[in-house]
């Protein structure tokens, strides 16, 4: 079903309040994610991606708006989403193994059906032989791909990922591309991926979204027609590649001096 | 840093500890006499050991012990529970913080001790009042310590386990809960050290029972030799109460690394 749509905003605004006026963070936000599609959410700091994920994942309501995941209307945490953010959170009194289980573990999944998961998983992100460590023990990519196991372990329909390799050192961080790229692309799993990185942005997406400076703003969508989305290390070499970051930057003004106004022309 | 070198600078450090016990037991046992202090103001080594064996025999030390050991233990236990459970409570309630605050803070400035008297007005020569010092003074650390943690949870923590739709009893459990043993071990250890502290004020003000009683009774007597017996006494019962903590700690704990709960 490569057309049924996984995720959708629809005219999403969310405002904060901030001393006696508000604060607009995001300003009708609207667009879809396909089953088994991974889009990149790229924009200046600040510009609410992480707010549309929270409210993606259920954890904040939109001021005006609604979210939808799986056709249902988001209104809180739900089961069809799990995200992974740039921190790894994980609980420095559980080993690895526990912590893969700790989201089905609160879902109330059988113990058995835990351990078999936890086992799965561990063994695909290569990590069985430390399922019986502490987090400490682990260096930092370790611990992301931990991460990964636990958010893919509640067999969510779709993934929100806030930045999840940008505390991890370069070589650490296209090796967990390439293993995000292959599980999303195996378990046909549909994710939206929020990132600075405009390479990592390109080379793991279908589909690139472009937001302005606050209040953020959808200002271009671009397709990735590069073959290869399950290896990023890979398609990094197709002489697309190039062309696809120059028009992003461009979108994004880097490399222009900072502009007058907060407004960025759509 | 390599085992290797971690091991002999653990076996370096307790060779100078010990010989520095040397030095300091053969300073105290011939010092005074050759500083020409009279033994009333400072008793040798060997005075003190002879007291020690006559009290044990004549003085019912053993019993006196035993009654301080199991006071510190009541008031440490009970001061811990109480101090733990307003700590959550507190933590997770802010309302209830609010409201509280100026009165747990009043308490806090306070000297505990200076409630003895009180205490022993109200419950009579008995170990009550020394228990119920020992429980006023253990629960601020304790408290505060639990208090502290439970706010200071990663609010991405709380966050990820919402997303997993999450009770508020199983943020608790499964993440606040763990999240304060640390502090709160802080906390008890501070708390195994004051609880002799309360024990011995409330034994000092009334009673004739516990190390405290005798501290005063040799005070009275002008007995130097079971001061100092009263004062090793209780310096071995509050190590005894601060070991059993790190004990119970490093069992609890065992999932961090060895470094950080650094031994003593």
């Amino acid at each position: 079903m490569p057309n049924v749509i996984r995720l959708e905003y629809r005219n999403v605004t969310m405002r904060f309040a901030q001393g006696a006026g508000h604060l607009t963070a995001v300003e009708d936000v609207s667009f879809a994610v396909r089953d088994g599609e991974v889009v990149s959410l790229i924009g200046p700091s600040g510009c609410g991606k992480s707010t549309l994920l929270n409210i993606g994942s259920g954890l904040t309501a939109p001021s005006e708006g609604q979210a939808f995941v799986d056709g249902e209307r988001v209104e809180g945490p739900n089961a069809h989403v799990a995200f992974m953010l740039q921190k790894d959170l994980l609980l420095p009194w559980r080993t690895v193994a526990e912590n893969v289980m700790f989201g089905v573990e609160i879902r109330g999944v059988a113990p058995d059906e835990r351990r078999r998961r936890a086992q799965a998983l561990l063994e695909n992100l290569k990590l069985a032989e430390f399922s019986g460590h502490y987090p400490h023990q682990l260096s930092g990519g370790m611990r992301q791909r931990v991460a990964l196991a636990r958010t893919l372990a509640v067999d969510p329909s779709v993934l929100l990922l806030d930045e999840p390799f940008s505390a991890v050192d370069a070589q650490t961080r296209m090796v967990l591309q390439r293993e995000l790229a292959q599980t999303l692309k195996r378990a046909g799993k549909t994710a939206l991926l929020i990132t600075h990185d405009l390479l990592e942005a390109v080379t793991l997406s279908d589909r690139v979204l472009v937001m302005s400076r606050r209040p953020g703003r959808i200002i271009d969508e671009i397709s990735i027609d590069i073959p290869g989305r399950d290896d990023p290390l890979k398609r990094r070499q197709h002489p697309k590649v190039n062309q696809t970051i120059d028009r992003l930057m461009d979108r994004l003004d880097i490399g222009a001096i900072e502009p007058p106004s907060t407004q960025v022309p759509a | 840093m390599s085992g290797a070198s971690q091991s002999s600078l653990v076996r370096r450090g307790t060779i100078a500890s010990v010989a520095l016990l040397v030095v300091f037991l053969a300073a105290w046992q011939w010092g005074p006499g050759l500083l020409g202090i009279p033994t009333f103001i400072i008793p040798p080594l060997s005075m003190v050991a002879e007291e020690a064996a006559r009290m044990w025999h004549v003085s019912a030390l053993a019993t006196h012990t035993g009654v301080t050991a199991a006071e510190v233990l009541a008031g440490f236990l009970l001061g811990s529970l109480l101090g733990a459970f307003f700590g959550y409570i507190l933590g997770m309630s802010p309302t209830a913080e609010v409201a509280l605050s100026p009165y747990i803070l009043a308490l806090q400035i306070a000297p505990k001790v200076a409630f003895a008297p009180l205490f022993i007005l109200w419950m009579g020569f008995t170990v009550y009042p020394k228990i119920l010092v020992a429980i006023l003074i253990v629960f601020f650390p304790v408290m505060v310590n639990v208090l502290t943690a439970v706010r200071t949870v990663d609010p991405d923590l709380i966050n990820l386990a919402r997303a997993f739709k999450a009770t508020r009893a199983q943020i608790f459990w499964k993440i606040e809960f763990p999240a304060s043993l640390p502090p709160l071990f802080a906390g008890l250890r501070i708390g195994s050290t004051l609880a002799v502290v309360g024990v011995v004020v409330g034994e000092l003000v009334g009673g004739n029972l516990g190390l405290g009683y005798l501290l005063s009774f040799g005070e009275g007597q002008a007995n130097t030799a079971m001061v100092f017996v009263a004062i090793l006494m209780l310096t071995l019962v509050g190590g005894i109460a601060y070991l059993l903590v790190i004990l119970v700690e490093q069992r609890v704990l065992h999932y961090l690394p060895k470094r950080a709960l650094g031994g003593f």
